[in-house]
């Protein structure tokens, strides 16, 4: 480790520490956080699924946007965090942006490949096709490409500040990534619908849609907020693990060496 | 399969995966914990 991380997650002490500390990664931050998004999905799937009228064209099968664009934006924010916790290691050595960008990384490769799913199931009825390769498609599917890339120089085996600069190179790519996928429909011909958040600034939806997609997108961001932060505890405790097991065999090899010696006796 | 089974699909696999996907987390995360002292769960 190169520097000592300058801040932590929101936490409290919220229940009594048992004779070994409390078990697990919640807190009563996390709770909060997480009952506000269960709340917030609760009734972001009302509005989507039973309020919200079907689309004129495209039928009940709308409904699949108002998790779509949402979960996109999850993908989009997360590849946003690992790009700038891969500079920021890139350039002071951060080791707590070097574990931000890690567990903000997996997050976005879970809402990337649930992208491609949601919009496989959208495509169909809507195309007629489960896929094609278009503009779009395609490079969110390199997308998802550079994040398992990431996450897989993040499992070679190597001592932790050269695998973190490893890692933090691939890093730093997926924002431009990112900027590819969301221009891609101006930039190529595409199947895919044109920008759709900035295009609804001036909405041309019915303000019911509307509204469930907006609402949509902010609990999305409240539950990724929920998952970032167990997942970050979980990385730190990864990371702290491993260097205690390196220092356990430095140790314990140490000892051998040792022990060896005395039993050869003076020569 | 109708516009209902499309909408069905993707809000299934969504809820599943991030369900699963959470609750790796959750499980891990209590796992990890009983393997590390006190005071290396900096943010407690």
């Amino acid at each position: 480790m190169t520097s000592v991380p300058t801040a932590t997650a929101p936490s409290a002490p919220d229940t009594a520490p048992t004779a070994t500390g409390r078990i697990g990664t919640g807190s009563r931050g996390t709770r909060i956080l997480g009952l506000v998004a269960l709340v917030g999905i609760a009734v972001a799937t009302y509005l989507a699924l039973v309020s919200s009228p079907p689309d004129e064209n495209m039928g009940d099968s709308v409904r699949i946007i108002y998790i779509h664009v949402p979960i996109v934006v999850v993908a989009y924010v997360g590849c946003l965090i690992t790009t700038l916790g891969s500079v920021m290691v890139l350039w002071k050595k951060s080791v707590w942006w070097d574990v931000t960008a890690a567990a903000s990384a997996e997050i976005a490769m879970v809402t990337t490949a649930l992208t491609l799913v949601i919009g496989m199931a959208w495509a169909r009825p809507t195309w007629g096709v489960w896929w094609v390769w278009d503009a779009r498609l395609t490079s969110t599917a390199m997308l998802l490409l550079l994040l398992l890339g990431y996450l897989a120089v993040r499992r070679i085996p190597a001592e932790t500040s050269t695998r973190s600069r490893r890692a933090a190179i691939v890093g730093v790519l997926l924002l431009p990534n990112v900027i590819v996928v969301n221009r891609s429909v101006t930039w190529w011909r595409s199947l895919h619908q044109d920008t759709t958040i900035l295009n609804t600034l001036q909405p041309k939806i019915h303000d019911q849609m509307a509204f469930a997609l907006y609402f949509a997108i902010p609990v999305a961001l409240v539950m990724f907020a929920w998952l970032l932060v167990h997942r970050w505890r979980l990385a730190w405790m990864e990371q702290q693990l491993e260097d205690r097991e390196l220092d356990q065999a430095i140790s314990d090899r140490r000892a051998e060496a040792a022990s060896g010696r005395a039993e050869d006796g003076p020569r | 399969m109708n516009d209902w089974g499309y909408v069905a699909l993707a809000w299934g696999v969504t809820a599943a995966v991030l369900v699963a996907y959470a609750l790796w987390v959750i499980l891990r995360g209590r796992a990890m914990s009983r393997r590390l002292p006190p005071e290396d769960r900096r943010w407690m």
